[in-house]
């Protein structure tokens, strides 16, 4: 007798029609998002919040209730909602232009409040939707669009390490920077952005999830190519693992 | 066409996919383990060169495709 052992996630809508370019890692972040609000059984009660940049086709693909923020302030707008009503799941889906660039002081001060809200973040190291310009985490002698020549230090100083920073914020209870370039990693993945919900759901604090995504179009790269570069350039800036784990200090 | 024959033992696996959802990134072709996908000769509705299963009786089922495939054309894995 033969079993179903995966199926599409019940947290994507139905008629979803996904518009990211071939290869994006932000439909495996999105899909492996939706299992896990699937998985703790929160669908009913979850309201996330779409950002700007690629991310904000969000609200198109989830099947939670969802709200557009303005650019860079999808934390602000989901610590409102959190306090409005605090029995629901409050998560934030942004890019690292947006988390990191124009709403570094919304996240770091959500964060530092210890809104029981989850935040995950896509980094890959550029502004995608706009056409591939340099952002907060282009790494130096990334080719971008705004820095022909390669990112240089004494023009834009150096990539944020936006899991570092929040790591010392006392509100965050989960912080962990993961990849999805290979299977094993977005099974680790997954487990992360379980965690990033758990501790939301007990009261613990803040939950934050960096995710190291590719941009194949913007980076003139295949797919295959995209995930080698994730391997060697960006891990070895952006160093992967579990940052805080307020979760199994608890337990 | 959605449904992929099934043949074989009851050991091996199965895998529903829409050909007219795939993007051709083929990360699940490099992916898989036993080499069952490989690239089809027709385009499909958004004009890629989509994936298909190319021997369904090598399928043991572990949903690897599936979980690497960005745009979810791979909808349902049985075992």
């Amino acid at each position: 007798m033969e079993q179903l052992v995966y199926k599409k996630p019940e947290s994507v809508k139905d008629d979803f029609k996904v518009s990211f370019c071939p290869g994006c890692d932000h439909g495996v972040a999105y899909k492996i998002l939706a299992e896990v609000l699937d998985e703790l059984g929160v669908r009913e009660k979850t309201i996330g919040v779409a950002s700007v940049g690629c991310s904000v086709f969000s609200y198109d693909y989830f099947n939670v209730d969802m709200i557009e923020a303005p650019h860079g302030r999808a934390l602000a707008v989901a610590t409102g909602v959190k306090r409005s009503k605090p029995d629901k799941v409050v998560y934030t889906y942004q890019g690292d232009g947006d988390l990191a660039s124009i709403g570094m002081g919304e996240t770091i001060h959500a964060m530092t409040r210890g809104e029981k809200v989850t935040a995950i973040c896509i980094n890959n190291t550029t502004y995608g939707m706009t056409g591939g310009q340099g952002g907060p985490t282009t790494l130096i002698g990334q080719v971008t669009t705004t820095t022909p020549k390669g990112r240089m230090v004494e023009q834009s100083g150096y990539p944020i390490k936006i899991s570092e920073i929040l790591k010392e914020v006392d509100g965050t209870a989960f912080v962990a920077r993961v990849s999805l370039d290979t299977p094993a990693a977005i099974m680790n993945a997954k487990k992360c952005i379980k965690k990033a919900f758990e501790v939301q759901l007990k009261g613990l604090g803040a939950g934050f999830v960096e995710i190291l995504a590719t941009c194949p179009t913007n980076w003139k790269m295949t797919p295959q190519e995209a995930h080698e570069r994730v391997r060697t350039q960006m891990a070895e800036v952006f160093k992967l693992g579990i940052f805080k784990d307020r979760l199994s200090e608890a337990q | 066409m959605k449904e992929e024959q099934r043949n074989g033992s009851s050991l091996m696996g199965r895998i529903v996919l829409d050909r007219d959802k795939c993007k051709a990134c083929y990360l699940c072709v490099d992916s898989c383990p036993n080499k069952v996908l490989e690239i089809d000769k027709t385009v499909n509705a958004l004009g890629y060169y989509p994936v298909k299963v190319k021997e369904s009786a090598k399928c043991v089922g572990c949903a690897i495709c599936a979980r690497v495939c960005p745009d979810l054309v791979i909808e349902k894995v049985y075992r």
